[in-house]
Parts: structure tokens; C-alpha cells; sequence
């Protein structure tokens, strides 16, 4: 579980996030909407640790991690797993180097220990053993970001950020990639936060949604609640499409 | 007030490279890797650079050399002197700012680019030693580079003469061996020593933190190859003062 309080974050005289309070749960997937320049993507840079919080306490687990020394806050950081927007592979290595990159860090397991993990976690985001061997820019962006998904839970980590996991990909593509997310972490029971445009994992997998608007959390609630809210500003960005007016239409009917 | 800034966030990033060391097995491989790219993948044009150049010194030396009470070892003790004081160590490093250093820069900058320093970051990697460390340790054979360098541009010279007969082998081989000081070979590894850190490292400052997309990355790479052929001759006018001066 993570949960935030008051979070305040400025670049300068740029005030980007305007005390930001929320809790992310275990084993749900959560996921943080809003328009650009709402501020989604330095909320989850500063839950990651790559920006510094000007106010307020992020806690992993009842752990402060602004109260934490340097040991303790790396210690979170190993807890971690991230599924970057473009994928982030690094480009010089396989996919099973790849996905073997953390083990070889972090852990002392043999070689063969190494790649037996690797291959599992490979197989477990079904990826044709075929394309361990290959490089990144030889596989499809769908398998990328697979790869992008085994080496962010490859350590078992207890929570996994995921920056727009399906852009750039096809409706099918992104769509499996929405539902690999979900049973990973319901089966890992691990806390997933993820930060998304996309109104098809809003609708398909959201089990919390925190909507920002100008630094501010505008509304949070639940995928089923998303269709029933009266919050104007919620409603003019979800459902800006006739299709998802409809679809809003039909379940509120039903 | 920019540059000083800049001056200041290099130091930062310094102090870094050498704080939480990665896992000494992948050090290592890293290492190899980097030596392997930097140091031998840098021979051919080295090699190629001295030879010509080291001809060049000779011929217009020998050309220069109108006067019959100037003996002709004068061509050879002006080539070993330029080659080993001056091209050698300056002019090598200049060329491999050039190729060098835009590697660098570029392989770090697409991967800032890329996300995948922050993937690095998020892992609880330290990306500065894990990137940056490797490179000062293998140009660390730096020295091998210009050493080749050295010999090359020596025997460049020695061809040229031989081929334009502007003068005897025995004279070249003579002057070569004219009032050799040993010391201006330690000056030039000194300097060679401060060159090689230099590569390493402004490069990688201007990869690391560049910001924007696939055309920075070019930007970057060229802003690189300007500083670090500015700082390498400052220093080389420093070194020069304090160690000869």
C-alpha cells in the first residue's frame, strides 16, 4: 500500500503539485488520470524517488520514505519495479540480458539461476522463447514493453509504476497489455499505480482512478464510480468521445 | 554565470561517479567493454593521424632547412621533438574529443533520451558510476594510445624523408637520437594522463545532463567536442607552464 499526504512539488515559480493526498492500494491496479500538464507524471516521478518532494510524506507500507536514511530509502528503491512509456530496454543488451540486468545487480544467484528466472518471468508475460536472444529494436513495441514488464517484476517487487503502458500500441495490443498489468498484480498482490490517457484501461482496469487537474486531486474513485460521478470536470475529460458518452449512456441505463 | 554553474554541477557529477560503487563483477565486464571501444577501437585512426602527420612535420621541416651550415639530423630531431611534445599528446586527443568524445556523449544522451538512465536510477543503480566510472578507469590506457601515437609519428617521418630523399636515413636516425631527454616523454604522459580524464568525463557531463530529443543528442555531441578541445588546450598551455615553464 502506498499512501501520500500533501504532497507539494514546484520547479521554480512553477507550482506543478498542490498538496496531493491519496492511498494506492495492495493488489489493485490504480491508476492516475488528467489532462497534460496536470501534473501525473511528477506525482509518479516523485513516488519514485527521482524527484525530491517539497512538502508532505509519501509512506510504502507505513514506511516515511522522506523520513528514511539513505539505506533505508534504497532498500524501498529495490521494492520497485517500473514499466517506463517508451519501454526504456537497454539497447546494447538482449531481451533475457535484459530481464536479467536486476538479478545480476542485486542478487548473488549463479548464472544459470540468473537465466531460469529470467525465462520465467519472460514466459510468464508470454513471450515465444524465439525472442529472448533478440535486441530490442528487433522485437515489436508490444513485446517491448512485455520485456518492459518482466524486468520490472523480476525482482518481485512490491510495487510496480507503470508510465503509459499501452501508447503507441494497437487497441488489441494495448488491451492485453492493460490485462497482463491487472493479473500480475493481482497474482504478485503487489500495489500497482499507473499513469494513463487511456480511456479503455480507465474503463477495463481501474479499480481506483485519481483524477488531477492543475496540481490538484480533482476526484478518486473507483471504475464503476467513474460513470455515476457528477464531477463535471471528470466527465468533460472521460467522456470528451460520443463513443464513451454512449458507453456511459448504455451502463447507467443497464 | 552559466558556465560556473556548469563548472559546479561537473564537480557535482565527479563526486558521484566515485560514490556507490556498482557490483564488481559487472565493473568489470563494463571495463572490458569500454577499453575495448574506447582504447582499440581508437588505434586505426590514431595510427593513420600520426603516420601522415609525423611526414608532414619531416617534409616541411627538411623544405624549411635552406641554410648548408644546419645539419640535416636537424629533420629528425624536429619531428621526434614535435611528434613527442606536441602531437603526440594534444593533437590525438583533439581527434579523439572528435570521436571519442561524441560517442560518449551520444550513447549517454540517447539513453537519457531513452529513459533508460532513469530505469537505471529507479533499479537503485548509481547511473554515473555505473556509466561514467568505467570510461576513466579504461582510458586510464590512454597512454598505450599515444605511446603508438609517438612511435608512429616518428616513423611517418622517417618515411617521408626516405621517400622524397630530402635526407639520409642515418641523418634522420641521428637527429631522432640528438639530445633525447626522457623527461619530455614523463611530461607528455602527464599531460596525456589529464587528457584522458578530461574525455571521459566532459562528455559524459554533456550526455548525462542533456535534455530534450533525438536532435540535442546531436547538439550535445558537437557542445562536447567544442569544450573538451577548449578545456584540453587550456590545460595543455597549464601543464605546459608548470611542468617545462
Amino acid at each position: 500500500m502506498i499512501k501520500i499526504e500533501n504532497i507539494q512539488k514546484s520547479f521554480g515559480d512553477n507550482h506543478i503539485l498542490k498538496g496531493i493526498s491519496t492511498q494506492f492500494e495492495k493488489g489493485k491496479t490504480n491508476l492516475i488520470i488528467g489532462q497534460s500538464g496536470s501534473g501525473k507524471t511528477v506525482l509518479m516521478k516523485c513516488l519514485l524517488g527521482l524527484y525530491e518532494i517539497d512538502e508532505g510524506h509519501i509512506f510504502f507500507d507505513q514506511k516515511d520514505y522522506q523520513n528514511l536514511d539513505a539505506d533505508g530509502k534504497m532498500d524501498i528503491r529495490r521494492e520497485l519495479g517500473m514499466v517506463f512509456q517508451g519501454s526504456a530496454l537497454f539497447d546494447s543488451m538482449t531481451v533475457i540480458e535484459n530481464v536479467s540486468f536486476p538479478l545480476k545487480m542485486f542478487t548473488d544467484q549463479s548464472e544459470s539461476e540468473m537465466q531460469d528466472r529470467a525465462a520465467a518471468v519472460l514466459k510468464r508475460v508470454n513471450l515465444k522463447q524465439e525472442a529472448f536472444k533478440r535486441f530490442p529494436d528487433e522485437i515489436s513495441g508490444g513485446m517491448q514493453k512485455r520485456v518492459a514488464i518482466a524486468r520490472a517484476i523480476v525482482m518481485n517487487p512490491n510495487y510496480l509504476f507503470c508510465d503509459e503502458p499501452n501508447s503507441g500500441l494497437d487497441p488489441k495490443s494495448a488491451m492485453i497489455i492493460d490485462n497482463l498489468i491487472q493479473e500480475i498484480t493481482q497474482e504478485y498482490n503487489i500495489t500497482t499505480v499507473i499513469n494513463t490517457h487511456d480511456m479503455n484501461s480507465v474503463m477495463e482496469i481501474g479499480d481506483k482512478i485519481l483524477f488531477l487537474k492543475d496540481g490538484y486531486k480533482e476526484w478518486e474513485g473507483s471504475n464503476k464510480e467513474i460513470f455515476k460521478t457528477d464531477n463535471e470536470a471528470v466527465s468533460s475529460f472521460v467522456y470528451s468521445s460520443d463513443l464513451f458518452k454512449k458507453v456511459r449512456e448504455v451502463y447507467l441505463k443497464s | 554565470m552559466k558556465h560556473l554553474a556548469a563548472i559546479g554541477r561537473y564537480m557535482i557529477m565527479l563526486k558521484e561517479v566515485f560514490k556507490k560503487p556498482t557490483k564488481k563483477s559487472i565493473m568489470k565486464s563494463l571495463i572490458y567493454k569500454e577499453i575495448d571501444e574506447l582504447i582499440f577501437g581508437s588505434l586505426g585512426i590514431v595510427i593513420f593521424i600520426s603516420f601522415f602527420i609525423g611526414g608532414v612535420v619531416a617534409i616541411q621541416t627538411a623544405l624549411n632547412l635552406e641554410n648548408p651550415l644546419i645539419p640535416k639530423s636537424l629533420i629528425g630531431f624536429a619531428t621526434r621533438q614535435s611528434v613527442i611534445l606536441e602531437f603526440a599528446p594534444t593533437l590525438t586527443s583533439i581527434v579523439l574529443a572528435g570521436k571519442i568524445g561524441s560517442f560518449i556523449t551520444s550513447s549517454i544522451g540517447t539513453m537519457r533520451v531513452t529513459e533508460q538512465i532513469d530505469a537505471l536510477e529507479v533499479m537503485g543503480v548509481n547511473p554515473l558510476n555505473y556509466l561514467v566510472y568505467p570510461k576513466i578507469i579504461a582510458l586510464l590506457m590512454y597512454p598505450f594510445i599515444i605511446a603508438i601515437a609517438m612511435y608512429m609519428g616518428v616513423l611517418g617521418g622517417y618515411s617521408a624523408i626516405n621517400i622524397a630523399e630530402l635526407s639520409t636515413s642515418t641523418d634522420f636516425i641521428e637527429g631522432i637520437r640528438l639530445d633525447f631527454d626522457p623527461y619530455h616523454v614523463t611530461y607528455a604522459f602527464i599531460k596525456t594522463i589529464v587528457f584522458a580524464f578530461l574525455l571521459a568525463t566532459i562528455p559524459s557531463y554533456h550526455g548525462y545532463y542533456m535534455k530534450g530529443g533525438a536532435l540535442d543528442v546531436g547538439k550535445a555531441s558537437t557542445t562536447a567536442f567544442v569544450w573538451t578541445t577548449i578545456v584540453i588546450i587550456v590545460m595543455n598551455y597549464v601543464l605546459t607552464q608548470l611542468i617545462l615553464g
